[in-house]
């Protein structure tokens, strides 16, 4: 499981072992500033690095920025 | 005057049977109060009656639990009891952890009134606290004189339905349970007062200590993601339009599982978010920004991943207890695993 | 600063044809207040209706608070900044406040996230506004409005009926009169130099859409933590623009009678050095949450205080804002004590924060806000039961036949609000 939060205080606390920080809390995978394709391809870097994070070891919690 | 009916568990060293040796002595049902029952019985004098005592070696209870409970759950149900008393287990650690389990499914099934009784060491306080009432004892049964009467005390008082004092008043070990009351003070003073002291340097309680979340240990990584099939989940609140489920937009008490394999993105007229803790504003305009199933999509043609699983799992996240949160955890993730999924992606807003 | 602060005592109030305060009695002209509404194009429809304590009324959805009062002399009015465009610095003068009423906001702006207010009965008991002599402001608004405009159109109403009336108490000889005065940072430490000096961090909820708050009229997403004198509170400069969990929520009355800045002051020059206020927010953002804690810390430090107070408004995310504010100031060698609600479900058995860091050991609890009460029917509902069910702490079969409802205290106006204007709390057992 990978963990993707804007608030990584709380997802560190409550335990998650993989975490990627996201955009922001009402658009944790996006970001209405910027054009849809530009957004999209914000999406898609957040995601990537999720998978990232599930194919990496590790021994403690790790924030995977 | 009614008599209540009370049935005692004990074990095979209290029950007189014998030792270490007799530990695999499999369920029995004696009559009446027996070993310690006794000083349970005076405690109770004219109000209750130990009218049956169920014994279990404390081994056999721990390699055969299912049975053991079924049995002894017949036993104690055959005696229409009004109230169980387990133990007191002192700091026996497999007699408190049967002591535990016993009194758990008898509350569960009979929904009455369980008390026992254990040293603060014993595994068995940390495991069952939450379910019920556990008096604290000290570590031996040179104890028994003294604790015996306060599992009577606090069995009758919950009997009757009388208001239950707080730990230290009561003598059990803490519930890790916070129930309202009403000060004497607002809150704003008490606030002022504490902070004096602490300046002070003098002595205050904080009237909530930390909570601990534990941690779990982290699984393996993915070698190869081709042969993998993704699940996503959300604590975002999306669900469909009509939230046929009805998940409440705060202190959720279900989640949702939801197909989305006709969908290349999430579409704005089939679903909809309804938690009630963030602004919904742009999760409406593309809901993608909490599930991004778009993304997801493209990674499944790719072949990044092997494929992405037909449903998503969702539930409000704002407000939810960590004890549901827990239990619906447990619910899907074995769905998911049963499924074949082997790698979630989680979502929160 | 120096701030009279002078309350008429209300006893009763009467709807009428003037605006007008005699012998404690409040007449409300209702139809200047219709007038006044309805200037906002995006009203269709207002009707003014009273609830007093001890009446059998349920008042519901309740949007905001909001209590009379009005500048006799100083600068400004009350509420700086958000109505008529006027902005000017308050929180000097002198200012009277028709004590023991409000002005209640009603109607359906986000349905779940407005709460209730009953005036008997044991939803009584859990909000402050059951005390309070209520003038309902219920708004209807136009057909297709989107939900940012209607909350600002309701909001705007709210102050402005609150103004209007306050004015009947600009001329009436006040009961009680305080006087509140900042002597400056430097000042104040120099007239007090035994006594510890003790701060108050307002944690800001700005979450966005709908839990929002002003500070003379700036929308508190977009500050930096600054520090602010106790009487500025007092005429307003703070309001609240959001629709946060009812039982959480800090309405604008609860910012106009902040009980932490009264408690503080009650103490000041004689067990504590009351320094001044720092607010903060409590953004979306890690980042946002990472510098407006850094800053919360560093003017601690620059105001050399010895301890500071730390609410919240919400839960959730915003906890992590609490847990920073704590942690850095604490780290700062000053002494925090916190003070939240909780939620930890309604047998109580789950933890009740999102955050914890270890250097919070002394928090005071407003209470739990998941335990479910039964209110009873009451004879009377001003607004609408239509949205009990999805409304933060209502669910399905909350809205029971006889009219009585089962719900979370949450769906309480201020019933847990950690600002510990009740007597709420709860404990381990």
């Amino acid at each position: 499981m990978v963990h993707i939060a804007t608030v990584v205080p709380i997802a560190l606390t409550v335990g998650a072992n993989r975490i990627v920080p996201a955009i922001g809390i009402p658009y944790p995978l996006g970001n209405p500033n910027l054009e849809p394709i530009a957004e999209k391809k914000l999406r898609r870097s957040i995601v990537e690095r999720a998978l990232n994070a599930l194919e990496t070891e590790i021994e403690d919690q790790t924030v995977f920025e | 005057m009614k008599k209540f009916r009370v049935v005692h568990y004990i074990n095979n060293f209290f029950a007189g049977i014998g030792g270490e040796e007799k530990a695999d002595i499999p369920p029995e049902m004696r009559v009446g109060a027996h070993g310690p029952g006794l000083a349970l019985q005076q405690a109770f004098g004219e109000e209750a009656e130990v009218v049956a005592t169920v014994i279990c070696g404390d081994s056999y209870y721990g390699e055969n639990m299912e049975s053991a409970e079924e049995e002894l759950l017949e036993m104690i149900k055959e005696q229409s009891p009004d109230l169980f008393i387990a133990g007191p287990a002192f700091n026996a650690g497999r007699y408190g952890v049967a002591c535990g389990a016993i009194a758990k499914a008898v509350q569960e099934s009979l929904d009455i009134p369980v008390v026992s009784g254990m040293y603060e060491e014993n595994p068995g306080v940390d495991m069952f606290k939450k379910e019920f009432h556990i008096i604290k004892t000290g570590n031996s049964a040179a104890d028994m004189r003294h604790s015996m009467p306060k599992l009577a005390t606090l069995g009758m008082k919950l009997l009757k339905g009388d208001l239950i004092g707080s730990p230290s008043e009561e003598q059990y070990h803490t519930r890790g349970i916070r129930i309202n009351y009403f000060n004497d003070k607002r809150g704003s003073l008490r606030a002022v007062e504490m902070l004096l002291k602490k300046v002070k340097g003098q002595t205050y309680e904080t009237e909530y200590p930390m909570p601990d979340f534990g941690q779990v240990a982290p699984n393996p990584a993915i070698k190869d993601f081709t042969q993998v099939k993704v699940a996503i989940v959300t604590s975002g609140g999306v669900v469909p339009t009509d939230n046929p489920d009805r998940i409440e937009s705060s202190s959720a008490t279900k989640y949702g599982i939801y197909d989305i394999s006709a969908y290349e993105a999430m579409p704005s007229d089939v679903f909809t978010t309804i938690h009630g803790g963030y602004d919904r504003t742009y999760a409406l305009e593309d809901i993608n920004r909490v599930v991004p199933l778009d993304v997801m999509r493209e990674l499944e043609k790719e072949g990044r991943i092997g494929s992405l699983e037909k449903y998503f799992v969702t539930t409000t996240g704002t407000g939810t207890s960590v004890g549901n949160a827990r239990r619906f955890g447990q619910e899907f993730s074995q769905k998911l695993m049963e499924d074949g999924v082997g790698a979630v992606i989680l979502t929160s807003t | 600063m120096r701030l009279e602060l002078g309350k008429i005592n209300i006893k009763d109030v009467v709807l009428g044809s003037e605006m007008k305060v005699s012998s404690g009695v409040l007449t409300v002209d209702v139809n200047q207040l219709e007038a006044l509404v309805l200037e906002d194009d995006r009203i269709q429809k207002v009707t003014i209706e009273l609830a007093k304590p001890g009446d059998s009324i349920r008042i519901t959805p309740v949007k905001d608070v909001i209590e009379p009062r009005v500048k006799v002399n100083g600068s400004g009015t009350i509420f700086p900044g958000v109505i008529d465009n006027k902005v000017a610095q308050v929180g000097d003068g002198r200012t009277h406040v028709l004590s023991g009423t409000s002005v209640i906001t009603v109607g359906k702006i986000m349905g779940f996230q407005e709460g209730i207010v009953d005036m008997s009965g044991i939803g009584a008991d859990y909000t402050p506004f059951s005390k309070t002599l209520n003038i309902c402001v219920v708004l209807e608004p136009v057909e297709g409005i989107e939900p940012h405009a209607y909350e600002t159109a309701a909001r705007e109403a709210g102050l402005k009926v609150a103004n209007a009336i306050g004015e009947a108490g600009k001329t009436v000889v006040p009961d009680t009169i305080e006087v509140f005065e900042h002597l400056g940072l430097v000042g104040q430490a120099m007239a007090y130099p035994e006594l510890p000096k003790i701060g108050y961090v307002c944690m800001l909820q700005s979450q966005g859409l709908l839990h929002d708050t002003y500070v003379y009229g700036v929308d508190a997403k977009n500050i930096i933590p600054t520090i602010m004198a106790p009487t500025e509170f007092m005429d307003g400069a703070v309001i609240s623009g959001n629709c946060v969990a009812s039982c959480d929520k800090i309405p604008t009355y609860l910012h106009q009678n902040d009980p932490i800045i009264e408690d503080l002051l009650a103490k000041h020059g004689k067990e504590l050095n009351f320094m001044g206020v720092i607010i903060t927010n409590e953004n979306v953002f890690l980042a946002d949450k990472e510098r407006s804690s850094d800053g919360v810390a560093k003017l601690a430090k620059m105001m050399n205080l010895d301890g500071v107070l730390i609410s919240e408004e919400g839960y959730g995310n915003p906890d992590t804002d609490l847990m920073m504010n704590c942690k850095k100031v604490e780290r700062n060698g000053i002494k925090t004590v916190l003070i939240t609600d909780e939620f930890p479900g309604r047998d109580g058995k789950s933890e009740s924060l999102a955050d914890a860091v270890k250097e919070a050991d002394a928090l005071v609890s407003c209470g739990q806000g998941n335990l479910v009460i039964t209110m009873p029917p009451m004879d009377k509902v001003i607004g609408t039961l239509e949205d009990i069910e999805t409304m933060i702490g209502g669910y399905d079969g909350s809205m029971k036949e006889d009219g009585s409802i089962e719900a979370e205290i949450q769906i309480i106006i201020s019933a847990t609000s950690a600002f510990g204007c009740n007597k709420l709390s709860a404990r381990m057992y």
